[in-house]
């Protein structure tokens, strides 16, 4: 419970056994009046084994559907075990739990809450084609809802009831679609979408694609993908 | 001559895969029909290939048999257009049913653990009542 709200926190991992138990008890730790569900998306690895036995209850996939498929699930399991907010966190140590809190008060001024890098805390930078990425995404969706969105591929992020019942039925599994097009659908479906500061920090386990070919066609993804989103009814 | 030959075994060949597909219950009827729809028109085809040249010049092509030839690469652009088409269906009702079966999984584990700690509760409960 976080302001008398039944707060739920989805943390989908695939084949992350190096992190997620201090993930998962650095939650524990923090925030030990909110449930913890840990969608593992078909790993190949004990990820699953390791999260329960660290202490959250787990949802396993039986094959690998993408962040989409597992994020789908984690707000299933919100909606049918009726919780007031589900907060995303990454399994791999990226997201920082003390600012859950922060999210969970923002959601009294929004249906979904972003929490945002280069807003101000932190100290995360990018360069090149995936910098031209972010600001022609938060350009678009800055303009769509009406506030200001710097960072809006991240993962971390807070939504109240409509929103999980949204996702619960609703979730897209191709690559971005799980960031960019649910934020283009909830704004476009008239609700308040806005971000908060949080400073990241470096991933603990697994390495972040680098290579300036990739760069670009994350670009290009993030654009057809956008023009997708936001041509879809 | 020949052309025709092979035309209409390979039509009757179609056919006859089919047909035999349908007899053991590996093809679904509806995909079953469209292919036996195609061999029945290609068998009279491989016989007359002069039968569309009437056709064929209305539409202002040369010769029924380039007709048929583009009719053809067009119906098979179709057909794999439908077929991507059933596919993302499919992989969208298979993710359906594998968050299902996790959700379902996820749930019974809950209760099971629920059961077990109750179970245990009642069990020093007794032995408390037994103790005394």
């Amino acid at each position: 419970m976080i302001n008398n709200k039944r707060v739920l926190i989805i943390i989908p991992a695939w084949n992350e056994s190096a992190s997620i138990a201090d993930v998962i008890r650095e939650v524990r730790g923090e925030l030990p009046e909110v449930d913890l569900l840990v969608v593992d998306d078909g790993s190949t690895d004990d990820t699953a084994k390791v999260a329960r036995a660290a202490g959250a209850t787990v949802s396993r996939l039986p094959y690998n559907l993408g962040v989409g498929g597992a994020m789908r699930l984690g707000y299933r399991y919100a909606y049918e075990n009726d919780y007031d907010v589900a907060i995303q966190i990454d399994a791999d140590g990226q997201h920082d739990p003390r600012y859950v809190p922060k999210l969970v008060d923002h959601l009294d001024e929004a249906s979904l809450v972003i929490g945002a890098r280069f807003a101000g805390e932190g100290d995360y930078t990018v360069r090149g084609p995936r910098k031209w990425t972010m600001v022609m995404l938060s350009g678009v969706l800055s303009r769509m809802a009406k506030t200001k969105l710097t960072d809006t591929t991240s993962g971390f992020r807070a939504c109240n009831r409509d929103i999980i019942r949204l996702f619960a039925e609703w979730y897209p599994v191709e690559y971005l679609g799980d960031t960019v097009e649910t934020t283009v659908r909830v704004i476009r479906l008239k609700h308040k979408v806005i971000q908060v500061p949080v400073a990241m920090r470096a991933r603990q386990a697994g390495t972040p694609s680098h290579s300036p070919a990739k760069a670009m066609v994350y670009l290009g993804r993030a654009f057809i993908t956008l023009l997708l989103a936001i041509a879809r009814r | 001559m020949k052309l025709t030959i092979v035309t209409a075994i390979a039509g009757l060949l179609v056919v006859v895969v089919i047909l035999e597909l349908l007899r053991r219950r590996q093809l679904r009827e509806k995909y079953a029909v469209l292919w036996l729809v195609v061999g029945l028109i290609v068998v009279p085809l491989g016989a007359f290939p002069k039968m569309l040249d009437s056709v064929a010049t209305t539409a202002g092509v040369r010769s029924g048999v380039s007709l048929v030839l583009f009719l053809g690469f067009v119906f098979l652009l179709l057909v794999c257009i439908h077929l991507s088409w059933e596919s993302s269906r499919l992989e969208e009702e298979t993710r359906s049913l594998a968050e299902e079966v996790a959700l379902i999984r996820t749930q019974l584990a809950e209760q099971e653990r629920t059961a077990a700690i109750a179970l245990i509760r009642t069990e020093s409960a007794e032995r408390e009542r037994a103790n005394d």
